[in-house]
């Protein structure tokens, strides 16, 4: 059942009023550019990837995703998104959490330190797990002792993918919470509620809609992500190969067939992950208005 | 149930919000906090409430000391100024929520909690509204329904911030008549914030008057009204006009002319007097007076005010004439208070 209150946040487009509206031809001129623009380095390669995929034929896509490499590396995908999408909607919430209803010292540093993954360029991040976990590293020696692998392993790619993929969620969220303050929260404790009960019942469904927005964007990062896994991943073909770089194997090995197939399938995502977003924010504009940062 | 506020003072990271109050709410009370913005009345309810926790001092609940205990168990009735409505629950739901949330046999059955919330939707003369949802309530509604859901979990106090804040003034009055029905048909210790002084006397039993973190003075409508016991009360409640003047030998004087009132217990020296712009006395003759020349004029309903200017100093006092009285539009006019208070000038 569709929730009602949904009329009143209706997000509204004002009609521009006629003193402000650019004559016709700046408009048409206007719209022009940014079609022109949009299908030169948007529409186009997205034709093109389908295109190339399907250049030898049907059968010839269908046996480029069937070859064991192929499908192991989208299986990796599959799990490292499996893994890191949960554990940042559960960190995300924590830290939107205590950013958004609580005051203490450090909350500036804290916010500023969410946004640095954004801010840092994604080799980088993944660089940084090479000299934290690397034989030559800090935790190297420590590690290779336990016999803990994490390097050239899947941990290492769950963990480059974490630390990549972490400011969606909580971004999503602290601006929605914080609009909202803590009058409902508050409400809920006077009633009898405990602090479970209250995030259970009142705080998860006052942010559920940009919660799933952000996980939405987060997992397509997740499993788009190239830079930081191609640092820690290793490249070995059918165990450390994620969608992302296998592409980039298949395409330096001149198989173009394969590498665009694979790279179609990154597409799709992409495409289903646009219209749902889309979806969202058609239905639920305003709950997720207040952040568009990204 | 008895409130007793001991002592308390609360600071929000050094800056003392309330300093050193104290007040004792009688069972079955409906009391006012009354005071402009930045009073401490809303720190005050919150810390009745157990949103707040006092920095020192303590709140008793009848005789047990409440504020070591939380929120949860303190077992209030608390309405939001702007309700808090959980917007993604019906009415019904809203209301059930104090019910469901409560654990093991306190628990009443799903079909207990529905009676229970038509009975309260009954109650707030809103029923058959059970499955709308907040966003399609009016503001008058949304208030009834908050209340409704802070009943529903039979609290010991009813505590109300700002509870007709963002309505209409038309829906405001209703609901203030309506809030003291309820209030004798339920007999609930009800406490509520406010900063408008007419629901503050028109609806409670005692009115608590606040300023910068302290209680000015508790006291009944007529008490407020009548025996304001600071410049701040009188000048707050209801309309004021002052003077500076000095004090001899019991004799109040304004410059060098006595007014013709006599304060034999006050000590001498300057003074501020106080007094109602329509508690006053005109006079034709002026020996022991207040005169002044008229210097604007209004009317207001069913009075005429004149701004006066007294004296070398031109100090302005307001006072109230009848509309056909002819001192209205003499230049000169000549009054005494009737009722007035002096206070120790600051």
């Amino acid at each position: 059942m569709a929730d009602p209150e949904i009329k009143s946040y209706e997000p509204h487009h004002e009609s521009q009023s006629a003193a402000v509206t650019e004559s016709r031809p700046v408009r048409w001129v206007a719209m022009g550019i940014a079609f022109a623009f949009l299908a030169v380095f948007l529409l186009l390669p997205l034709i093109v990837v389908f295109h190339e995929a399907l250049s030898k034929g049907i059968g010839a896509y269908t046996e480029a995703l069937a070859s064991p490499d192929t499908r192991s590396a989208i299986r990796l995908t599959l799990l490292v998104a499996a893994i890191s999408v949960p554990l940042n909607l559960i960190f995300g919430i924590s830290a939107a959490w205590a950013i958004a209803k609580f005051e203490f010292k450090g909350k500036a540093f804290l916010t500023t330190l969410i946004d640095l993954p954004f801010s840092v360029s994604p080799v980088i991040s993944g660089l940084v797990y090479v000299l934290l976990f690397g034989a030559q590293g800090l935790l190297g020696a420590w590690l290779k002792a336990h016999g803990i692998v994490i390097l050239f392993a899947v941990p290492g790619i769950v963990l480059a993918t974490i630390f990549v993929t972490f400011p969606f969620v909580a971004r999503e969220l602290i601006p929605l919470m914080q609009e909202q303050g803590n009058g409902d929260e508050e409400a809920a404790l006077s009633l009898g509620a405990n602090g479970w009960q209250a995030f259970w019942y009142v705080t998860l469904p006052n942010v559920k809609w940009g919660l799933l927005y952000g996980v939405l964007l987060c997992n397509a990062r997740a499993m788009g992500e190239f830079g930081a896994v191609s640092v820690v991943s290793g490249h070995i073909r059918g165990l450390t190969n994620t969608m992302p770089l296998h592409v980039e194997i298949l395409y330096n090995e001149y198989n173009a067939v394969g590498a665009f197939a694979v790279a179609s399938l990154l597409a799709g995502l992409a495409l289903v992950t646009l219209v749902l977003k889309t979806l969202l924010e058609m239905r639920y504009g305003a709950e997720i208005a207040a952040t568009r940062g990204h | 149930m008895e409130v007793r506020v001991v002592n308390v003072r609360k600071e929000f990271e050094r800056f003392p919000a309330l300093h050193d109050v104290s007040l004792d709410i009688r069972s079955g009370e409906l009391i006012a906090l009354l005071g402009p913005s930045g009073s401490g009345k809303t720190t005050l309810l919150r810390l009745i409430a157990g949103l707040e926790r006092p920095t020192k001092g303590a709140i008793f609940f009848g005789e047990e000391d409440a504020s070591q205990k939380s929120i949860q168990e303190r077992n209030v009735g608390f309405v939001f100024q702007h309700y808090a409505l959980f917007r993604h629950m019906t009415v019904a739901d809203n209301i059930g929520f104090g019910l469901k949330v409560r654990h093991g046999a306190a628990r009443p059955s799903a079909q207990e909690i529905r009676r229970r919330a038509s009975e309260l939707l009954d109650l707030v003369q809103l029923s058959g509204l059970e499955k709308r949802y907040p966003a399609q309530l009016s503001g008058g509604q949304r208030q009834r329904v908050a209340l409704a859901r802070a009943m529903a979990i039979e609290p010991k106090v009813l505590l109300l911030d700002e509870p007709f804040g963002a309505l209409d003034a038309q829906v405001r009055r209703e609901l203030r008549r309506w809030l003291r029905e309820i209030h004798d048909a339920t007999g609930h210790t009800t406490v509520f914030v406010t900063h408008d002084q007419e629901e503050a006397l028109e609806l409670a039993d005692r009115v608590v008057v606040m300023s910068q973190g302290r209680i000015e003075q508790v006291g009944s409508a007529d008490e407020i009204y009548d025996t304001p016991n600071s410049p701040f009360v009188y000048s707050f409640i209801g309309e004021s006009s002052s003077l500076p003047v000095k004090v001899d030998n019991g004799e109040i004087w304004l410059a060098d002319r006595p007014v013709g009132l006599q304060a034999p217990h006050a000590p001498s020296g300057e003074a501020l007097l106080y007094f109602r712009p329509h508690d006053v006395e005109l006079l034709d003759g002026c020996s022991g007076c207040i005169a002044g020349t008229v210097a604007a004029s209004r009317r207001v309903a069913g009075t005429r005010r004149v701004e006066l200017e007294i004296g070398g100093e031109r100090q302005r006092v307001e006072i109230e004439l009848p509309v056909d009285h002819p001192a209205a539009q003499k230049s000169r006019v000549a009054f005494r208070p009737r009722r007035w208070k002096l206070f120790p000038a600051s």
